[in-house]
């Protein structure tokens, strides 16, 4: 007797979508991203209501018109990309990687300073958040330090052909005169080994002069400013010690800054908190008035205690619709050639050309570290300072048990809400820090904010698969928007 | 593909690796020409293959994972992955042979 096998058949892991009148499925196993036909959706619509058995979807096949091996050659492609998988396979254990022990390292941020001439209401540095441990330890950076810092920094990209130090604070610009020592330096350093070092900064502009502005254009150094919108946004929470709002005091510097920084693009990094959720106002008041070019916006990072400026329900609600609206203004510029200054579209939609996977929800602890004033290494500038979480020095290296801990606590194999989530290879549980905060263990998926992110992916999924059916050439601006270094 | 049209980088990706498989190994009547290798069996069919000298040495796979018409076709008890009891599931990914063959696994009793 002859036994002839048959194969059953379900639906494997996807996030379908459509766009413009046609159909599209985002591959979470791989970020891959397809458009497909109408047999693809038929099929889909069969496996969707159950298990199928192989020689059945043929069979519905052969009778729309398609040839048997037209249908075998369908159901193959569905099988090899993995939207048909067979019923009985069971997913793997979620595999943690072994973090890789020699990682070249690519970026520094130097916090040159924990002291801030402003004293923002909602700052994680600031306020009930605060994990920073500061007391005994140097306010400012050495120029020896941040020397050094640069030393270990390009021994540690090995050839890696381009670096990075992103100077960060406290307010940067209170240790202005190292980061011009600094940057002299690192230049000199890096051109003795055919390398180059490129810089960026983060202030909140109230410090910010000519002959710094002057600086800044030659050394092309990218500046991101902290700023929440116009005179009433900002003076509600950007506020200097006096309780007396900043906005009146850095109008002008931006204005002045913006006109005469040629060499990179001079960003925007808005806050959004209780109050503060006018996506659309704020961005208008800062491309159109200020002059920005880029503006990306945040929720605060907050425990869930009931600060007053946490974003609750409502709150969310309105900053998703104001992205809503926003990111519409966005696709149309697309679709007509047109770059749109709104970030978080430009951000997410660059991960989605690449197909970005991620096994870590960023570069903390990978590629890039923070360096405390004191010379401390953290994984990113959100937690220098902070005794918990040291990971090396600069004098002496990287902590290895530390960083292999962090790593592996963070890696999204090991957060098993993300497991089942559409959006994890974007997101790999967001934000170690703001995990930090609320849940006290940087390796929490950040289940507050899921909803938010599943929303907001998908939706710059439906403004990929629109220019991909209307203005295709425009993606492949993206296609290196991310590339740093070789 | 012909259903399916990649979008990102990752979707050429996959692309590209299934149009790397239509060719890698041709049969021997299969298009684009018939062409005989030298240690290969004339004929495609998975658990009954020698090579020009009789023996299994000389074939293209590994034989152990050419066991597979015996899976799916033979009642006679020869040394291969047990469908009743024991591994139901090796062939699962396999759906038709002459393509698929790479997802067989060893089975190890």
């Amino acid at each position: 007797m002859t036994v002839l096998l048959d194969h059953r058949y379900r639906a494997g892991e996807m996030h379908r979508f459509d766009a413009s009148g046609a159909e599209f499925v985002y591959l979470p196993a791989a970020g891959a991203l397809f458009a497909f036909d109408e047999a693809i959706v038929a099929i889909l619509t069969l496996v969707e209501q159950g298990v199928v058995v192989h020689s059945d979807l043929v069979k519905a096949l052969s009778a729309d018109g398609m040839t048997a091996a037209d249908a075998e050659g369908l159901l193959r492609e569905m099988r090899m990309v993995r939207l048909l998988e067979a019923e009985n396979v069971v997913p793997q254990a979620s595999i943690v990687d072994a973090p890789p022990a020699d990682y070249p390292l690519q970026a520094l941020v130097l916090n040159v300073t924990n002291q801030c001439n402003l004293a923002c209401t909602y700052c994680y540095e600031f306020g009930a958040d605060k994990i920073s441990t500061q007391t005994g330890k140097p306010k400012y950076m050495t120029p020896e330090t941040a020397r050094t810092a640069v030393d270990f920094l390009l021994d540690s990209a090995r050839d890696r052909k381009a670096v990075h130090v992103t100077f960060f604070g406290g307010e940067t610009l209170m240790n202005f005169r190292l980061l011009k020592d600094t940057v002299e330096y690192a230049n000199a350093r890096a051109a003795e080994t055919g390398r180059r070092c490129t810089y960026s900064l983060t202030t909140n502009a109230t410090l910010l002069t000519d002959p710094i502005i002057d600086f800044l254009n030659d050394n092309a150094v990218g500046v991101t400013v902290s700023i929440d919108g116009g005179k009433e946004s900002q003076d509600s929470r950007r506020i200097y010690k006096s309780g007396k709002g900043s906005y009146d005091v850095i109008e002008p510097r931006l204005k002045s800054l913006i006109a005469k920084h040629k060499t990179r693009a001079v960003t925007a990094r808005v806050t959004l908190t209780a109050g503060n959720t006018d996506v659309v106002g704020i961005y208008r008041h800062l491309k159109d008035e200020i002059g920005f070019h880029e503006i990306g916006f945040a929720p605060v990072t907050t425990t869930d205690d009931g600060h007053d400026f946490g974003l609750n329900g409502d709150g969310m609600s309105d900053v998703l619709q104001g992205f809503h609206d926003l990111s519409e203004e966005w696709m149309q510029y697309a679709l007509r050639g047109q770059m749109h200054g709104f970030s978080n579209v430009s951000e997410t939609l660059s991960e989605l050309v690449s197909g970005t996977n991620k096994s870590h929800p960023c570069g903390a602890g990978l590629g890039l570290l923070g360096v405390s004033p004191g010379g401390d290494l953290a994984p990113c500038h959100r937690f220098t300072d902070a005794d918990e979480h040291v990971m090396g020095h600069i004098d002496t290296g990287i902590d290895q048990e530390k960083r292999t801990d962090f790593l592996t606590r963070g890696h999204v194999g090991s957060k098993y809400e993300c497991t089942s989530c559409w959006a994890r290879p974007l997101c790999a549980g967001g934000c170690h820090h703001e995990a930090f905060v609320r849940y006290n263990d940087t390796g929490h998926a950040n289940l507050h904010y899921c909803d938010w992110i599943r929303t907001w992916t998908d939706r710059v999924l439906t403004i990929y698969g629109t220019i991909a059916v209307h203005n295709p050439e425009f993606l492949d601006r993206f296609a290196d928007r991310k590339g740093l270094s070789s | 593909m012909k259903h399916l049209k990649p979008l990102n980088a990752k979707a050429r990706r996959i692309d590209a690796d299934m149009a790397a498989q239509e060719e890698d190994v041709v049969a021997l009547q299969q298009a684009p020409r018939p062409h005989v290798p030298m240690g290969c069996s004339l004929v495609f069919s998975p658990g009954w293959e020698v090579d020009a000298s009789g023996g299994t040495a000389g074939l293209c796979q590994p034989v152990e994972r050419d066991i597979y018409d015996c899976y799916v076709t033979c009642f006679w008890p020869v040394q291969m992955a047990d469908h009743v009891n024991y591994s139901a599931d090796w062939a699962s990914n396999c759906a038709a042979a002459t393509k698929d063959w790479r997802s067989l696994d060893i089975v190890f009793p």
